[in-house]
């Protein structure tokens, strides 16, 4: 046997092509966009209304769907177009919402320091101790799951990830030497924080921003297919997945062409989950990083 | 000093299951009156509700609330059901074995799996085989467990009727008919887990190897048998560990929506049931089996890798 290297070290690109993954994962989150901004007048019907009595049917020549009825007789196609609007929305603002509390407590406790900074942490570490979605069903069992605490619910849960992050970032830079120069210069923390913290971390909390919208959106999706996250007459691309569970029941009957009622609305979040994903990896592998590093917490 | 060092970290986690059930009872007890209006209903009178909460004891102050429940937990009263008056005990105990199963079974196939497969990557990063894997458990990673459970009744329920739908194990099955229950729920799960471990225990490895002392070791001319078992193993032990431990995370989550989806009667059902029907016992109850389990694992993570690696003896 002869003896070659253990491991060939990691190919070192600076910044790799997107490629054709990454052109489609940018033109899939454009896809949705639109989707969600366009939405009335892109869906052929209103979300709720009741077109047809026949559960998983293909419609009539009055009311033809491509994607035929749901459990109560909707347009499978209309409300996928809204449960973007309700998923997507409700994700991205949940994740506004952690990285400005995230961010600025992070910082805040990074910069200052000393006791500050061990007082927040312990308290922010009890909430790091839980499995997210144990604490996001405790909170909700405590709230309810309006849309707005659904919102405010997943936004904390996602902040006390993002504070790890933001704190660790603020300390790392707050000892190199541009800092220490410019403390010797005599600058005001406002300064620092503004014009050395935050160029800085920029990169990495927008990478990590990426990552927590995809945490958020499955985190919606499961509590509301768990039937404890966005509630009637609302509903998003997980309720709908839970609503049309009976579909995979009439198969038998129907043909496979009704599984697209529970299936089509999880390849929606698949669709924007994964999109996400390869674009985070694309942006980790130019710093030598690995999305599963990042993935869990 | 290795034995102090473990009993400090044993009492750490202690001090965290004590926080987690602060939260956890401060968490499910935050708005008592909205409880009471959840359980009696709409209709409720004001008479009603106070009477509720004379019953529960909501009129009494928090702390001495939490003192009895925590108090109770020790002793393995749990208190009663709101929705059925029994003791939270009596329902939570039958179905801890069949999550402990479920997730157990998980574990089995997903941990030696992974953290094969994240070696075996590992030592030829950039092949083919890793390229189309790493890539491949992106896909993974970012479906949510209801579509590959949905994917795999489709195919193994409702196609090839191989299998049933439903995990509902009846009590006096066999084997066989437990296994075949089990099958997708046990793989929906295992999967689910299996991509992330992998990738982590591939980037784990490859961080070890990369390290100086690898590189010298090779150019000095040590066997190739020794550097693996000397020098690299002994420090991946700790960040594969680690790997394991925190992917127990991703088995929680999704034992949620897997023995829903799968109908399974085991803990983290009743815990949705709970949470949907404002049963504040029986969440609190399930809440503490899960984080106590979370809790445990991390420690004994923490303790494995305390004794792989002496270097951390010496970190504080």
């Amino acid at each position: 046997m002869t003896d070659t290297p253990l491991a060939e070290p990691e190919p070192r690109f600076h910044r790799p092509e997107l490629g054709f993954l990454g052109w489609m994962s940018v033109a899939i989150l454009l896809f949705w966009v639109v989707v969600v901004i366009f939405a009335p007048w892109l869906a052929p019907y209103p979300e709720s209304t009741i077109l047809t009595n026949q559960s998983f049917g293909p419609g009539d020549a009055e009311n033809p769907m491509v994607f035929g009825s749901d459990y109560l007789g909707r347009d499978v196609l209309s409300r996928l177009i809204f449960g973007a609007r309700i998923t997507l929305g409700l994700a991205f603002t949940a994740t506004m919402i952690a990285f400005v509390l995230g961010v600025t407590l992070g910082f805040v406790a990074g910069i200052i320091g000393g006791r500050t900074d061990d007082f927040m942490s312990r308290i922010n570490d009890a909430f790091v101790s839980f499995p997210s979605i144990m604490l996001a069903l405790i909170l909700v069992s405590a709230f309810g799951s309006s849309l707005v605490l659904l919102m405010l619910t997943i936004g904390f849960i996602e902040a006390t990830r993002v504070y790890r992050i933001a704190r660790s970032l603020a300390q790392n830079i707050m000892v190199m030497d541009f800092v220490e120069v410019s403390r010797a210069r005599g600058e005001s923390i406002w300064w620092i924080l503004r014009n050395e913290v935050m160029p800085n971390a920029f990169i990495p909390l927008s990478t990590d921003f990426g990552l927590r919208f995809t945490f958020a959106i499955l985190l919606l999706s499961s509590l509301s297919f768990l039937g404890l996250g966005v509630q009637p007459p609302f509903s998003d691309w997980g309720s709908m997945v839970k609503e049309n569970q009976a579909a995979l029941n009439y198969i038998l009957f129907y043909g496979i062409k009704v599984a697209g009622a529970p299936l089509l609305p999880a390849v929606c979040i698949f669709s924007v989950t994964l999109a996400n994903n390869l674009l985070v990896d694309w942006n980790l592998s130019r710093s030598q990083q690995d999305i599963s590093g990042e993935l869990i917490s | 000093m290795l034995g102090r060092l473990i009993l400090r970290r044993i009492a750490l986690g202690f001090v965290t299951l004590f926080v987690v059930s602060l939260i956890v009872f401060g968490g499910t007890e935050v708005l008592p009156g909205d409880v009471a209006e959840a359980v009696l209903g709409q209709g409720a009178t004001p008479e009603t509700v106070a009477a509720f909460r004379k019953e529960m004891n909501l009129d009494r102050p928090a702390y001495e609330r939490y003192a009895e429940w925590l108090a109770g937990f020790a002793t393995g009263d749990l208190g009663n059901s709101l929705a059925t008056q029994r003791p939270v005990a009596d329902i939570i105990a039958p179905r801890v074995p069949n999550t402990l199963i479920l997730g157990g079974l998980a574990a089995l196939i997903a941990v030696p799996l992974a953290v094969g497969l994240g070696l075996y990557l590992a030592m030829r990063p950039g092949s083919v085989l890793d390229r189309s894997l790493t890539t491949g458990s992106i896909a993974i990673i970012s479906a949510p467990e209801f579509l590959i459970a949905t994917l795999l009744v489709l195919a193994f329920a409702v196609q090839l009727r191989w299998l049933p739908s439903l995990a509902r194990v009846p009590s006096d099955a066999g084997v066989l008919q437990t296994l075949r229950a089990l099958a997708m729920p046990v793989a929906t799960l295992s999967a689910a887990v299996l991509a992330p471990m992998m990738r982590m225990t591939r980037s784990a490895i490859l961080n070890v190897l990369s390290h100086p002392s690898i590189e010298m070791a090779i150019l000095k001319g040590v066997p190739r048998r020794t550097i693996i078992l000397k020098h690299a193993l002994p420090n991946a032990i700790a960040p594969i560990i680690n790997v394991i431990a925190v992917n127990l995370a991703y088995i929680i989550g999704g034992v949620l929506v897997v023995e829903v989806i799968f109908s399974y009667s085991g803990v983290a059902k009743l815990m949705v049931d709970g949470v949907a029907s404002r049963d504040i016992p029986v969440v609190q109850a399930c809440a503490m089996f899960f984080c106590s389990i979370y809790i445990l694992f991390n420690l004994i993570a923490d303790i494995v890798s305390i004794l792989a690696n002496p270097r951390l003896r010496h970190s504080q």
